[in-house]
C-alpha cells in the first residue's frame, strides 16, 4: 500500500499553483496590452465624430451667391457661397476692416462652410433674400484648438494672437457649438480634415468584400467538396492540395501583383475600384474557406454518409443533403474569419490602386473607391493635426466591423452546435 | 410462406405482424425457390491482403440468418458485400459471384442506388440523420419517388415508424432532432428508416451492440415481427442473440466461412471443430 509521502504531494500542488500563475500572469499580460491599445485608438479617436461649428447670421443674397431664378438643383448646385458665409463671419467683427487682417479672419472658417450653405439652399430654396442662423463648420486647426489638441502657446504655434482673440470672443459670445460629425461617417475622402469622411472607404470595402463573398464562397464550397468528397487520391490532386494550403501562407502583396498583371493589365478591368480589390481578395480569402470546409466535411460523422449511402442516395446526393448541411457551420465560420481577415488587408488593394485620393463615395463596384485599411493609410500618412483623430476614428469603425463580423460567427457557431446537439 | 413470392412488396397489416410474432420458430423450407441471395466462391482483398476466402452461402427467403464468429473474422465485411457498401472503399476488390433473385449484383447493369433500395441496412451504431424524426424517415421515400404527396408520404412515415414500434413513443415530436432519442430508439428508427423504402433484405450489423439488453430484446423481438417480409441477415457478436433470432446460422473464421447450417444444428451439433471450440466458449 502507498503511504501519502507528504513532501511530494506539496511539491506536486506547488507546481500546480505555479503554472496557474503563470496561465493567469500571461492572460492577463495580454489583456492589458489589448486594453491599452484599445483605449488609446478611442481616447484619441472618439473626437473625430464631433466638430466644433460657429453659429452665423448668413445673408442669403442671390446676387452675392450667383444665383438666378429658376432656383432649380442644377442653379444651385453652381453657386458660389464663400462670399455669404465670410460675410456672416465678419458680420460679427465690425472693427475688422482691412483686407489682409480679414483674410486671416476668413481662415477660421472651413471650406466646408460654404457647403453648409449650399446644402441648407437645396433643402429651403424659398428662404433667398432673407437672413438665416446657420452652423458652420470651423476650420481644422480652429476644430482642434477647440478639442484642445493644439497648444494656444509654445514654439510651433498656429494661431496669431488676433485669431485666437477672434475665437475668445465668439466663445463668450456662446456661438461655438460642438456637434456630432455626420460627415464623418457618411462623407467621402477630402484634404481638409474637418470634412474628411469614412463613408466612401466603408461602401468601398462593403462592395469589395461583397464582390469577395460572391467569389471565394461559391468557388470555396465547390473546390473543397470536390476534394474531400470526390477528387481521386492521385498525385496530382496531393499537389493541387499542398498547393492550397501553401496559398494561405503567401504574403497578400503578391496577391495583390497577380491582380494587378492579370485583372488589371490583361483584362482591363478598371483601376482602383472595388470589383478589382473583391477579386483580389477573393483569391487571398479562397484558401482559408477551402480549408475551414475541408475540415468541417471531414468532420462530418461517417455514420451520417454510410447511412444515406445505405438508404440508396448516390453520392451527390449524399453530399448535398447530409454532408454539406451538417459542414455549413463550420464553413460560414471559416468564411467569415475570411473575408474579417481580407477587410483589414491593405497591400493588395495598394497594388491595384485602390490607394487613390478619391473624395466620393461609390454608388456601384464599378465607381473608383478607397477601402478602410487603405483610408487608414493614407490618412496616417498626412501632416494635418486634423488627421491624427481621423486616423483612430477609422481604426475604430474598421474594428467595430472586424469585432461584429467575428461575434456573426461565434452567434452561428453556437446556434448551430445547440441545434445539432 | 410456402408460395412463390413476387417481387411485388406485401403491406401487411398489424394483425398479420402480431400473428407472425407467435408464429412458430422453426422454418423448414429450403426448396431453391426459396433462396433469396447466394454468395458463390466470393473473395475479397483490401490491397494484398485478403479478408475473406472463397465464401459461399445461400440465404432463405423471409428467414433471420445470423453471420457469427470471432472479431475480424469477415463477417461485416460479407455483409457489406451484399449491398455493395465495400465500393466505397478504393483499396477493396472483390471477386465470385454474388446474386439476387438470380441476378448477379455485380453485373455491370446493376444501378446500385436501386440495389441499396432493395437492401436495406442498419448500421451497429444508431446514426440517424441530424434532422426531425419525421425527416430521417421520410428521406429514402423522398429521393426514391415513392410518394406522390404529402399525404402518402406521412402515410409510409407513420407505416414504417409502426412496424418499428416506435410510433407511440414519439407520435407527438416528429418534428422532434431524432438525436434526442434514446439508442434503443435510435436503431429502432434506423430499421424504420430503412424498411421505409420496402427493401427485399435487410443487413444489420451488430444491430444492438451499442444497446442495453432492455432494447435488444426489443430489437429481436422487432426482427421476429420482420421476419413475415424481409429477408433479414444480421451480424452479432452474442451467440445467444443468434440462437434466439435466427433459423440459419453461419460462422466464419479467420476470413473463412468454416460451417454453415440451421441455427438448431450449428448450436447443438456443430461439425466443424472451430465451430464447437467457439460455440462452447474455447475462444473468441
Amino acid at each position: 500500500m502507498i503511504t501519502p509521502n507528504e513532501k511530494l504531494v506539496r511539491k506536486r500542488k506547488r507546481a500546480e499553483m505555479r503554472f496557474r500563475a503563470y496561465g493567469i500572469l500571461s492572460l492577463a499580460a495580454a489583456g492589458s496590452v489589448l486594453l491599452f491599445l484599445i483605449l488609446t485608438i478611442v481616447s484619441s479617436g472618439y473626437t473625430a465624430f464631433f466638430r466644433a461649428t460657429v453659429e452665423l447670421d448668413v445673408q442669403l443674397d442671390a446676387s452675392r451667391m450667383s444665383l438666378a431664378e429658376p432656383y432649380s438643383q442644377d442653379v444651385l448646385m453652381q453657386g458660389r457661397y464663400t462670399s455669404v458665409a465670410r460675410d456672416a463671419l465678419y458680420a460679427q467683427f465690425p472693427d475688422v476692416t482691412d483686407r489682409k487682417i480679414r483674410r486671416s479672419l476668413a481662415k477660421m472658417l472651413s471650406v466646408g462652410g460654404e457647403l453648409a450653405v449650399r446644402d441648407y439652399l437645396l433643402e429651403y430654396a424659398d428662404r433667398i433674400g432673407s437672413t438665416v442662423t446657420l452652423e458652420l463648420p470651423l476650420s481644422s486647426d480652429f476644430d482642434q484648438l477647440y478639442k484642445g489638441h493644439l497648444p494656444r502657446t509654445g514654439e510651433h504655434i498656429r494661431f496669431s494672437k488676433q485669431q485666437l482673440q477672434w475665437y475668445d470672443r465668439l466663445m463668450a459670445k456662446g456661438s461655438i457649438h460642438y456637434r456630432f460629425n455626420s460627415q464623418f461617417l457618411f462623407g467621402g475622402d477630402s484634404r481638409y480634415p474637418e470634412l474628411a469622411g469614412i463613408g466612401g472607404a466603408v461602401a468601398g470595402s462593403f462592395y469589395a468584400l461583397l464582390v469577395c463573398f460572391l467569389l471565394a464562397f461559391p468557388l470555396g464550397i465547390a473546390a473543397a467538396t470536390y476534394l474531400e468528397e470526390f477528387a481521386p487520391d492521385t498525385r496530382l490532386t496531393r499537389v493541387i492540395e499542398a498547393n492550397i494550403n501553401n496559398l494561405a501562407a503567401v504574403p497578400s502583396v503578391i496577391f495583390g501583383l497577380l491582380g494587378l498583371a492579370i485583372f488589371l493589365n490583361v483584362f482591363g478591368l478598371p483601376r482602383s475600384t472595388p470589383l478589382v480589390g473583391g477579386m483580389v481578395l477573393s483569391l487571398m480569402t479562397l484558401p482559408t474557406i477551402i480549408i475551414a470546409t475541408r475540415a468541417s466535411i471531414r468532420s462530418v460523422s461517417p455514420g451520417i454518409r454510410q447511412a444515406a449511402l445505405g438508404m440508396g442516395a448516390s453520392p451527390v446526393q449524399v453530399v448535398f443533403h447530409h454532408v454539406l448541411p451538417v459542414a455549413m457551420p463550420g464553413t460560414l465560420t471559416g468564411t467569415i474569419i475570411g473575408l474579417a481577415q481580407a477587410l483589414g488587408e491593405t497591400a493588395p488593394l495598394l497594388m491595384i490602386g485602390m490607394v487613390a485620393f478619391i473624395a466620393n463615395v461609390p454608388a456601384t463596384p464599378l465607381d473608383a473607391s478607397a477601402a478602410l485599411p487603405v483610408q487608414i493609410f493614407l490618412w496616417a500618412e498626412s501632416a494635418e493635426r486634423g488627421f491624427v483623430e481621423k486616423t483612430s476614428a477609422a481604426i475604430m469603425v474598421i474594428m467595430t466591423f472586424l469585432i461584429l463580423m467575428n461575434l456573426l460567427a461565434v452567434i452561428i457557431r453556437s446556434r448551430t452546435q445547440t441545434r445539432v446537439e | 410462406m410456402d408460395t412463390v413470392m413476387t417481387a411485388e412488396r406485401i403491406e401487411v397489416d398489424d394483425a398479420l405482424v402480431s400473428y407472425a410474432a407467435d408464429k412458430s420458430q422453426v422454418q423448414e423450407s429450403t426448396s431453391t425457390s426459396d433462396i433469396k441471395m447466394t454468395a458463390e466462391g466470393v473473395n475479397v482483398y483490401y490491397d494484398e491482403k485478403q479478408a475473406l476466402d472463397d465464401i459461399s452461402i445461400d440465404i432463405h427467403n423471409k428467414q433471420i440468418t445470423a453471420l457469427i464468429g470471432p472479431s475480424g473474422c469477415g463477417k461485416s465485411t460479407f455483409l457489406r458485400c451484399l449491398n455493395r457498401m465495400n465500393d466505397l472503399v478504393d483499396i477493396c476488390r472483390i471477386t465470385g459471384r454474388i446474386t439476387m433473385d438470380g441476378e448477379d449484383i455485380y453485373a455491370p447493369g446493376v444501378d446500385v442506388v436501386t440495389l441499396r433500395g432493395q437492401v436495406g441496412m442498419v448500421f451497429q451504431k444508431p446514426n440517424p440523420f441530424p434532422k426531425s424524426i419525421f425527416e430521417n424517415i421520410a428521406y429514402g421515400p423522398k429521393i426514391h419517388g415513392l410518394a406522390e404527396n404529402n399525404d402518402e408520404l406521412e402515410e409510409i412515415v407513420v407505416k414504417s415508424l409502426n412496424k418499428a414500434g416506435l410510433f407511440d413513443e414519439v407520435k407527438d415530436r416528429l418534428q422532434a432532432p431524432a438525436t434526442g432519442l434514446s439508442g434503443g430508439q435510435q436503431q429502432r428508427l434506423c430499421i424504420a428508416r430503412a424498411i421505409a423504402i420496402n427493401p427485399e433484405v435487410l443487413l444489420m450489423d451488430e444491430p444492438c451492440s451499442a444497446l442495453d439488453p432492455i432494447a435488444s430484446a426489443r430489437i429481436e423481438d422487432l426482427m421476429w415481427e420482420l421476419k413475415e417480409n424481409y429477408t433479414i441477415i444480421i451480424v452479432t457478436h452474442s451467440m445467444q442473440q443468434a440462437s434466439r433470432v435466427s433459423q440459419q446460422t453461419g460462422f466464419f473464421h479467420m476470413g473463412v466461412l468454416a460451417e454453415v447450417g440451421s441455427t438448431e444444428q450449428i448450436f447443438q451439433n456443430p461439425v466443424d471443430t472451430r465451430t464447437r471450440d467457439y460455440i462452447t466458449g474455447r475462444f473468441g
